[in-house]
C-alpha cells in the first residue's frame, strides 16, 4: 500500500512517538527564488503530551502544522527531512494515501470551528460520516459512538444536538464538536491551531481543560499552535519558541517561561503585561520579524537583539542543549564574537 | 479632577427583525438587541478608563456611541472641560489593515483630519504637522509618501495613532488597539500609548478583552456583562479583590504565564444571548451564588465599598 521506505511501518505503532519531525524544511518556489519558510525544524511530541508552539504571526508555526497533516497549499512543498507520525513516514505519500492516514494517525483543530463544519449537514451526520470513514463500525453503531464523543467532549442533550446545524452551536459548543471530529478515530496525534483564539476567556479556559482531559485520557500527542504564551502555560508539557522558520529555543514549559535563554524568548516573555503588578514601561523588542523574503544572514533575530554581535550576522547558530532547555544562540555558544 | 467625559443612563437598542414581509407572512414579531442599557460613567481627565467583557457584551458599542458612530437610544455623552469647552474625541481602531484606505498615501491619511478641520492654514504647514506626527508614533517623515501595505501591522496602527493625533484630540477612544499584534508588537504600542498619554495629557477610553493589557494601561476598570456594567473600580482594587462572580470568573480563567493550573471551579456555562436574556441578573445561570431572588429582580449598580460600585444581589446582602 505505501512504498518501500514504508515498510517498516510498525505492527504496534504505539511504541513509536505520536510525532518526529526531522530536519523539515518547506519551501515556497516564487517568481523571485525559492523562500524558505521553514528551515531545518525538528520535534518530538510523545503519546499523552502536548507540545506548545509558539511565535509570531509569519515565524512558520501554522505551515509546520499543516505540513504534518500534509495539507501545504501548493506551490508549498516538504524540501527535505522527515515526517513520522506513530512511526510512519506521512511526508510524500500521495493524496490518496495520505487521506487514510489524515484523520485515522492524525486529527485536526483549526481556530475558526465555523469554517471547519459543514453548514449544510446535521452535527450528527458529520460526525457518523466521519467515524465510518475510519472505522468498521456500521450506521447504528457509530451514531452510538456519535454519543459518547459528544458526551466526552461536554455536549448536553447529545440526542438532540445530534440532529442540529453548526449554526444552532455556540462558539464554545461548535469548538467541542469540532475536537469530537477529531476524536472520531481515535488517533495517535491533533493539530490543533489556535483552537482558542476565537473564543471568550471563560469559554477558552473550558476548552484549554478539555484538551488537557482528552490527552490524558486517550494517549494522544497534541501539538498546540498558539502565538499566546498564557495558553501554552495552562496547557503544554514541553514548548518550541519559532522564529523566522526556525526553532529558536525549546525545553519543559515551566523552563522556557521562567529561565529562557534565548534572547528572543527572554524579550517575548517579559513584553507580556503581567497580571500582578504593574510596570511603567513594558520591555520591547524593538522592530518586527523580518518578511519572509527579505530574512537577514546569519542569525535570523540579530538586527531586533540587544546582544548581537558580528558571528550572529554571520552565521546560524545550531540548537543545543543549555541547562534545561534547547536553545540557538552564540550568547550561550562561545560568545558572538568570531 | 474634572471628567473630561461623562455619560448618563446611555442604552443602544438595535432593531434585528426580520424584513416586513417576512414578518407579515410568518407573524414574527419585531425583535430588539439591548446592546447597551442604561450605562453611567465618568472619566477623569488625564486618565485612562477601561472597559472589559467578553465578546457581545455592548463594550465595542459603547465605543461607537462615545464617538458618535451611533446615536444613543436613551441618555447623554457629554465631553466638557472645567472651562465649558467642548473636548474633542477620536478614535484608533482594532484591525490596522481595514482601518487605513489603501489606496491613499500615510501623508495623506493623516493631513486628511487636518484639512478637514482646518487646523493648518497652508499645504506646507499640513506638510511639516504630518511630518511631526509621524515622527512622534516613531515613524520618519519620509514614511509620508509611502502606501498603508508597505508598512507591517504594528507600524499601521502607529500611522492610525498619527491620523488620531492629527486633530489634536483630548480623549482619544481605543477599541482594542492591539488585539491583532503580536506581543512583542503590542508592548510597542502599549509604551508608544502611555508616553503620549503623559506628554500630550491625553484621556483615554480604552476598549480590550485582554485583562493583561487593560491592567497595564488603566486607572479605573468597568466590566461589562451582556449591556450592562456590573462592576467599576480601581483597577488596583478590581485585581487585587474582585467583589461580583462574574469579575471573579473572568480573573480566574485568563491563562496567566506566572500562575498556571489555577483552580477554576466557576467556569461553568456560556454567556446568554443578547438576543433573549435571562430574566433577573443575567448572571443568574452561571453563578453559583444565585438564589431567588437574583432569577427575578435585576441588581442595582450600588456602592458597596467606597469607590467600587458592583451591581450583585449577594455582595448587597453580604453573602459573598
Amino acid at each position: 500500500m505505501f512504498d518501500g521506505r514504508n515498510e517498516a511501518a510498525p505492527q504496534d505503532s504505539r511504541t513509536y512517538p505520536a510525532l518526529s519531525v526531522e530536519n523539515l524544511t518547506v519551501e515556497f518556489p516564487s517568481r523571485r527564488g525559492v523562500l524558505t519558510a521553514i528551515d531545518d525544524v525538528s520535534m518530538e511530541i510523545h503519546r499523552g503530551e502536548i507540545l506548545g508552539v509558539v511565535g509570531e504571526s509569519g515565524a512558520g508555526k501554522s505551515i509546520t502544522g499543516l505540513a504534518v497533516l500534509g495539507l501545504l497549499e501548493a506551490p508549498g512543498r516538504v524540501a527535505g527531512g522527515s515526517i513520522t507520525v506513530g512511526g510512519r513516514r506521512v511526508d510524500g505519500l500521495t493524496e490518496a494515501e495520505l487521506t487514510k492516514v489524515r484523520g485515522r494517525e492524525m486529527g485536526a483543530i483549526f481556530q475558526d470551528p465555523l469554517t471547519a463544519l459543514n453548514p449544510l449537514f446535521t452535527v450528527g451526520a458529520q460526525l457518523v460520516e466521519t467515524i465510518r470513514l475510519h472505522t468498521d463500525l456500521d450506521k447504528a453503531e457509530a451514531r452510538e459512538k456519535a454519543l459518547d464523543l459528544l458526551r466526552e467532549v461536554g455536549i448536553p442533550a447529545p440526542e438532540d444536538r445530534l440532529k442540529q446545524y453548526p449554526h444552532q452551536f455556540s462558539g464554545g459548543m461548535r469548538q467541542r464538536v469540532v475536537i469530537a471530529l477529531a476524536l472520531a478515530a481515535d488517533p495517535q496525534l491533533i493539530i490543533a491551531d489556535e483552537p482558542t483564539t476565537a473564543l471568550d476567556v471563560s469559554i477558552q479556559a473550558q476548552i484549554i481543560a478539555l484538551l488537557r482531559r482528552l490527552c490524558e485520557d486517550h494517549g494522544t500527542g497534541i501539538m498546540l499552535v498558539t502565538h499566546d504564551m498564557g495558553v501554552i502555560a495552562e496547557t503544554a508539557d514541553r514548548v518550541a519558541v519559532m522564529y523566522s522558520g526556525k526553532v529558536i529555543e525549546s525545553g519543559p514549559v515551566e523552563d522556557v517561561i521562567h529561565k529562557p535563554h534565548h534572547p528572543y524568548t527572554q524579550g517575548l516573555m517579559n513584553a507580556i503585561p503581567s497580571l500582578h503588578e504593574r510596570v511603567e514601561e513594558l520591555e520591547q523588542i524593538d522592530g518586527s520579524m523580518p518578511r519572509l523574503a527579505a530574512r537577514p544572514g546569519g542569525c535570523s533575530f540579530h538586527p531586533r537583539c540587544p546582544h548581537a554581535g558580528p558571528r550572529c550576522r554571520k552565521q546560524m547558530p545550531p540548537l543545543i542543549q543549555v541547562g534545561n532547555t534547547k536553545s540557538a544562540c552564540w550568547l550561550q555558544q562561545g560568545g558572538t564574537e568570531l | 479632577m474634572t471628567a473630561a467625559l461623562s455619560i448618563k443612563g446611555m442604552s443602544k437598542t438595535f432593531d434585528v427583525s426580520a424584513p416586513w414581509l417576512n414578518r407579515v407572512l410568518e407573524g414574527r414579531e419585531r425583535q430588539f438587541v439591548k446592546a447597551v442599557s442604561d450605562v453611567s460613567f465618568d472619566v477623569t481627565e488625564g486618565s485612562c478608563f477601561s472597559i472589559v467583557g467578553e465578546s457581545g457584551c455592548g463594550k465595542s458599542t459603547v465605543a461607537r456611541l462615545v464617538t458618535g458612530l451611533y446615536r444613543p437610544t436613551a441618555g447623554a455623552v457629554n465631553f466638557t472641560d472645567r472651562d465649558g469647552r467642548r473636548l474633542r474625541v477620536q478614535m484608533i481602531f482594532q484591525d490596522p489593515h481595514s482601518s487605513l484606505n489603501p489606496r491613499w498615501r500615510v501623508g495623506d491619511i493623516i493631513a486628511e483630519p487636518i484639512h478637514e478641520m482646518q487646523l493648518r492654514d497652508s499645504r506646507e504647514k499640513t506638510r511639516e504637522r504630518v511630518s511631526e506626527l509621524l515622527e512622534i508614533v516613531g515613524l520618519s517623515a519620509e514614511d509620508a509618501v509611502k502606501f498603508p501595505h508597505e508598512f507591517s501591522g504594528g507600524q499601521r496602527q502607529r500611522i492610525s495613532i498619527a491620523r488620531a493625533l492629527a486633530s489634536e484630540p483630548d480623549l482619544l477612544v481605543c477599541d482594542e488597539p492591539t488585539s491583532a499584534l503580536d506581543v512583542s508588537v503590542q508592548a510597542q504600542i502599549l509604551n508608544l500609548m502611555r508616553r503620549l498619554q503623559k506628554e500630550l495629557g491625553l484621556t483615554y477610553l480604552f476598549i480590550s478583552h485582554d485583562l493583561s493589557v487593560v491592567r497595564h494601561m488603566s486607572d479605573h476598570i468597568a466590566v461589562m456583562y451582556l449591556g450592562r456594567i456590573i462592576e467599576q473600580a480601581k483597577v488596583e482594587t478590581l485585581f487585587q479583590r474582585p467583589l461580583h462572580p462574574y469579575s471573579k470568573l473572568l480573573l480566574d480563567t485568563i491563562p496567566d504565564i506566572h500562575a498556571p493550573h489555577r483552580a477554576k471551579d466557576a467556569q461553568a456555562g456560556e454567556p446568554p444571548s443578547p438576543l433573549n436574556p435571562p430574566p433577573g441578573c443575567a448572571f443568574h445561570p452561571r453563578c453559583p451564588f444565585a438564589n431567588e431572588r437574583c432569577r427575578h429582580e435585576e441588581p442595582d449598580l450600588l456602592e458597596h465599598v467606597q469607590d467600587v460600585v458592583v451591581a450583585c444581589h449577594a455582595v448587597e446582602e453580604g453573602r459573598l
